[in-house]
């Protein structure tokens, strides 16, 4: 008699419906100089919806995120193999303007970063490079991208005071309102919320919630509850590979690899 | 072994030899600048009052340099010296911050970009006598004439390195996040570094520009040889120019009275000059800090 369990797989990836993709990494490797950062790593990014990276440190998510807006090409010795095609657009090749390409694709980092220079003109910043706005639409474009940031209420008294002296979480959502005031298709969080107090990241994942209706939202994060409050799909990463991605509801309540089983349920990590 | 024991004796006098050497060392220094503004401040003034009405003596601003024995003032060596200062720091800014900045954000650690540091930091320690030199053969021997925009040139050439070197250094403290937050929202590199990162450590440069303007207003060596002196009151930078570095090295040297007092109030002009410069660059830079 043969009572042999099937073993979980060591991987298991969603393919979502093609027409749902905005985002679709292939075969990706990277490389910081001679040390591989990320193996092999396929994954799709539903349009308008939030997918959440999740995985220890070091796995690799924050890598995966600076690739979709070639963030890496700042430095010589970074280097990516692979496709990521936007709209089926591959972002990797060169003759892709990579400014353009970080107008579409947006990202609000780790620790907020305003400017040196008001509130008003933090927000304006990015709008000013592709776009030339009346001084009647830009107002109205500073004021709709504060909004969305759950931040307007807060300084529409003082917008000519400088962005450095909000508090860090008023500084984050300052940081994604001038994010989305470019108007990108795809907006990269990568832990957005990690150097902000309760209330904040409160306020600041209600704002990512508002956002997915317009927005192709791709957040790396290293608490579990956000990426499971926020997320439709969720990828867990592990060593530079791409180990699980499912619907964030499957992935939480029944990952199918067990590495992904034993993240999540604390086990390590 | 216990941590609230007395160190042994030969260890506290180690200590409490090295501090006396560190207080006396330190009285030493500071004496010596209290000697030398000291006697500034009191041989200097006296180029400040008038001898005969006791109050300021404004010839020092409204009249020229003087033949032995008659009135006169500082006048033409105040302006020359404004003027050259004036063209130096419009050229040693621009090469300097561009320098600076390429360094920083472009060259980085490069091969190229570590020679082009190493030779920048060489000529910013050149003595200023050689700098001068090398103007006299290039600018003034081939023009045959001496001329303020030479002196210009000569103390361009020391302000530029010392602009460059702190530009870099200024430019390189600021966060790549910052950076990288720019270049997120679609901003091009360039547009990046002047609209971003310059205004983030303007109160830097402009420090490392003061400084540079506060080390060629004294620079005596570089002018003997470009700018040379000029008697008269002349606003004409191609020819000879007057400027109070060299007005005092002439004067202090002389036999006569009346030049070593307008030696000395130049001096303390410079001096004062120097010190206001320093002081104003030492407030922006925490201001800077602070924001």
């Amino acid at each position: 008699m043969n009572t042999q369990i099937e073993a979980p797989p060591e991987t298991a990836v969603l393919q979502l419906p093609p027409e749902t993709v905005k985002l679709t990494v292939q075969n990706l490797d990277f490389y910081y100089g001679s040390k591989q950062a990320l193996f092999d790593v396929t994954v799709s990014f539903a349009e308008k919806a939030v997918t959440a990276l999740i995985g220890p440190s070091g796995c690799g998510k924050s890598t995966l995120l600076r690739v979709l807006n070639r963030m890496y090409s700042l430095y010589p010795g970074q280097k990516a193999a692979g496709q990521v095609l936007l709209d089926g657009e591959d972002v990797l090749s060169s003759r892709v303007d990579v400014a353009t390409l970080r107008a579409r694709v947006g990202m609000v980092f780790q620790k907020p970063t305003p400017f040196p220079m008001s509130i008003y003109e933090n927000v304006a910043y990015g709008v000013r490079l592709y776009e030339r706005l009346s001084r009647a639409d830009m107002d109205a474009r500073v004021e709709d991208s504060l909004r969305r940031a759950a931040l307007w209420e807060e300084v529409k008294d003082k917008l000519k005071e400088s962005g450095l002296s909000l508090s860090g979480g008023q500084q984050q959502r300052l940081c994604v309102a001038r994010g989305i005031a470019v108007r990108p298709e795809v907006l990269l969080l990568d832990e957005p919320a990690s150097a902000l107090d309760p209330i904040s990241t409160a306020k600041l994942e209600e704002t990512i919630a508002e956002l997915k209706r317009d927005y192709t939202i791709v957040i790396v994060t290293h608490n579990m509850g956000q990426a499971a409050r926020l997320s439709d799909h969720t990828g867990f990463m592990y060593l530079g590979k791409l180990v699980e991605f499912g619907e964030t509801e499957q992935v939480f309540t029944n990952p199918v690899t067990a590495r992904c089983r034993d993240y999540i349920t604390g086990r390590f990590g | 072994m216990s941590t609230t024991a007395t160190p042994r004796l030969s260890r506290r006098l180690a200590q409490g030899a090295f501090l006396v050497f560190c207080w006396v060392a330190t009285v030493v220094a500071l004496v010596a600048l209290a000697a030398i503004l000291w006697s500034l401040l009191s041989q200097g003034l006296s180029g400040f009052i008038d001898p005969d009405s006791g109050g300021l003596d404004l010839d020092l601003f409204t009249k020229s340099t003087p033949a032995p024995g008659s009135e006169g003032g500082l006048l033409n060596a105040i302006l020359g010296s404004l003027m050259m200062c004036a063209v130096a720091m419009v050229g040693a800014v621009v090469i300097g911050f561009l320098a600076g900045t390429w360094l920083s954000e472009y060259a980085r650690d490069s091969l190229y970009g570590k020679v082009i540091r190493f030779l920048n930091d060489v000529l910013l320690s050149a003595p200023s006598i050689l700098v001068g030199l090398f103007i006299y053969e290039i600018l003034v021997f081939p023009f045959k004439g001496f001329s303020g925009l030479a002196g210009a040139a000569a103390l361009g050439l020391i302000a530029a390195p010392v602009i460059t070197r702190t530009t870099e250094d200024v430019l390189r403290l600021q966060p790549k996040a910052l950076r990288e937050a720019s270049v997120a929202l679609g901003a091009p590199v360039w547009r990046t570094i002047f609209a971003v990162i310059w205004k983030s450590a303007r109160a830097g440069m402009l420090t490392g520009a003061l400084l540079a303007f506060a080390r060629i207003s004294g620079e005596t060596a570089p002018l003997l040889f470009t700018a040379l002196n000029n008697q008269f009151l002349s606003l004409d930078l191609t020819k000879p120019t007057a400027n109070l570095p060299v007005v005092i090295f002439n004067f202090a040297l002389s036999a006569y009275d009346d030049w070593r007092r307008l030696a000395w109030a130049g001096a303390l002009l410079i001096a004062a000059t120097v010190l206001s410069v320093t002081v104003i660059a030492r407030i922006l830079a925490r201001e800077k800090t602070r924001s």
